[in-house]
């Protein structure tokens, strides 16, 4: 077994740098004197300033931004009543188990079927309301239907860690309605809830196929407008772009981390 | 005068349970994992729904009123105490829940904070305390809403077995000053016979026997009850004229059994040893097989004087100072008042 052990930490170590050779790659690239080509120019700041200075793009991050947020905050609230609701009340064991694969359904299907189902609705729709024009209205609303089922998962693993008891502790101690809910289910759920609406709003964040199919000409998202860019020629502006969108996804997982440990503590 | 009675249908952990629990008196519920004790207790508590029947409180119907709304507080088996809540919030949720004046809610947290040795943890989150702290606050938490009754799941089953012995002291002594009902669901006939003013022995959703300790300790209405609340030795016996017949010997029974062929139980340490003539009434003769010394007592099994050693083992817990060794024989008095005939069940 002992002389097993270089072996093993070898292929973690050469499996962690296939994973990170590409993104650091492209950082790299991004800070490299050379519009074109493969070699090492001497170091710049310049793509990263010009990004700053192009306006399509802030308008993506912006557009970007606020999908996420939105839609998280949306998806958070249902995602969290649903939740809830199928832990709560008392269902039939069928109907349950029925529920819980409707849950699960949406976070293994293909992103593409559900792009696919979610042109042919709002197509359909768009006969009766306006509203339904591919734009951000649309975008929102695709996103909010794929995180859900995340957020209601990530809620009720922390509903099914907590148990019953503290729950009927506190109706034993005439805890109802709303003293119930704001004082002993939230706060309790608050970890789970967070953990939830940060993995709704990294996935919105990085969400490409659903995006592509549900959004209009005044919706370009971070992920549409590089894949356009892209098609056009791979220029150090979408490095520069690319390794911005890759610390920012950095630094939200290092917060949940630290925040899930900081409640574990509690 | 509280009154709770309960009649439960066709419920496959409760197949119907009527019970009369009285006002201020500590009230156990003992039974072996499974007989419906903790389903019972949380009926009374109102989490859970009878499927039929009615449970009272001082004449009142309350059956079907949400948990919420009945004055009966619950310490539970995991103590559930709010995690994100320090022992002052803790213990003040149920008064808050009412409403309560804060000054109020401060001078009776206080006083039960006080009662249950808990000053100057005011401010430690649950954990931060240790178990039988976390135990203490959860008491504190139910009583200091001075319900109409205390339920008690198993509060002792995570404890320490000394720690155990000295809370059931220390919660009877709780429950004579605060002359509150206690109702105690456990699996400990010890922690039963200790705390408890009357206790009912529970199997397969039923009620076996109700009655105080002693009473159900030494009368035991059937097997059942009789092997639950310690060791019992039962013998298989035909009634014969005013006598009992056994293959040890025959008896007379203070109360005469109602049945012709049936089963006899008397507890280890009744049997009496001794010298007597053989022949005299209640008095056999048996060898022992093996003497077990534990300390305070001596545990002797015994074969009958005739027939092989393993042929009969009857069990006696004596005082004795005498030496007993494997072969010796001896003379053994069945008091007639400790020669409880079983029923059949």
């Amino acid at each position: 077994m002992n002389a097993k052990r270089p072996i093993v930490a070898a292929i973690a170590i050469g499996s962690l740098i296939f994973l990170y050779v590409p993104s650091l790659a492209v950082a790299v690239f991004s800070v490299n004197n050379a519009r074109y080509g493969l070699t090492w120019k001497g170091f710049t700041w310049k793509w990263h300033q010009q990004l700053f200075q192009n306006e399509a793009i802030l308008e993506a991050a912006l557009n970007s931004l606020l999908v996420a947020g939105v839609s998280t905050a949306i998806a958070t609230i249902l995602g969290t009543a649903l939740a809830l609701g199928l832990d709560r009340f008392p269902w039939p064991r069928r109907l349950s188990t029925a529920m819980d694969l409707l849950v699960h359904l949406p976070v293994v299907t293909p992103d593409i079927i559900l792009a696919a189902a979610l042109v042919l609705s709002f197509n359909f729709l768009r006969g009766f309301s306006e509203i339904f024009d591919l734009g951000m209205g649309t975008l929102i609303l695709g996103h909010i239907t794929f995180q859900i089922s995340f957020v209601t998962l990530v809620v009720r693993s922390r509903l099914a860690a907590l148990g019953r008891d503290i729950d009927e502790a506190a109706r034993d101690l005439y805890a109802t309605g709303p003293y119930l809910f704001f004082r002993i289910t939230l706060p309790l759920l608050m970890p789970g809830i967070l953990a939830g609406a940060m993995l709704a709003f990294t996935l919105s964040l990085d969400d490409f196929i659903i995006s592509f199919f549900a959004h209009g000409p005044d919706s370009v998202t971070l992920p549409i407008y590089i894949y356009s860019s892209i098609r056009r020629g791979i220029s150090p502006e979408i490095h520069a772009l690319s390794t911005l969108v890759l610390m920012a996804t950095v630094i939200l997982v290092l917060i949940a981390e630290r925040f899930s440990r900081f409640r574990a503590a509690v | 005068m509280a009154q709770v009675q309960k009649n439960f249908g066709s419920h496959k952990a409760l197949k119907g349970v009527d019970l009369e629990v009285r006002e201020g008196e500590f009230f156990t519920l003992l039974g072996p994992s499974g007989c419906g004790k903790t389903t019972l207790l949380r009926i009374i508590a109102g989490l859970e729904l009878p499927d039929s029947g009615h449970v009272f409180l001082g004449g009142r119907d309350i059956t079907r009123l949400p948990a919420a709304k009945r004055q009966v507080n619950t310490v539970f088996q995991s103590y559930a105490l709010f995690p994100h809540l320090n022992t002052f919030e803790n213990v003040a949720f149920g008064l808050k829940a009412r409403q309560t004046e804060n000054s109020e809610v401060r001078r009776r947290v206080g006083e039960k904070l006080e009662m249950m040795s808990l000053g100057g943890l005011e401010r430690r989150y649950p954990h931060q305390l240790s178990g039988g702290q976390k135990q203490r606050v959860a008491l504190a938490r139910a009583l200091v809403n001075e319900p109409d009754i205390l339920l008690l799941d198993e509060p002792m089953s995570a404890l320490d077995a000394h720690l155990r012995a000295q809370v059931q002291e220390e919660l009877r002594r709780l429950q004579r000053e605060l002359k509150q009902t206690f109702i105690l669901v456990t699996h400990d006939q010890d922690e039963a016979m200790v705390v408890s003013d009357r206790l009912a022995v529970m199997r397969d959703g039923l009620v076996e026997q109700v009655g105080e300790p002693r009473e159900v300790y030494s009368k035991p209405r059937n097997q059942f009850v009789a092997e639950f609340l310690g060791a019992a030795n039962i013998i298989a016996a035909r009634r014969d004229g005013g006598r009992v017949m056994t293959s040890l010997g025959s008896f007379d029974l203070s109360a005469a059994p109602q049945w012709d062929e049936g089963r006899l139980a008397i507890r280890p340490e009744r049997i009496l040893l001794g010298q007597a003539p053989a022949g005299d009434p209640n008095w056999i003769q048996a060898k022992v097989s093996e003497a077990i010394y534990r300390g305070q007592s001596l545990d002797v099994w015994l074969a009958p004087a005739q027939g092989p050693a393993d042929d009969y083992r009857l069990r006696v817990r004596t005082q004795s100072k005498e030496p007993l060794r494997p072969g010796d024989q001896v003379s053994l008095f069945f008091p007639p008042e400790d020669l409880v005939a079983l029923d059949h069940a």
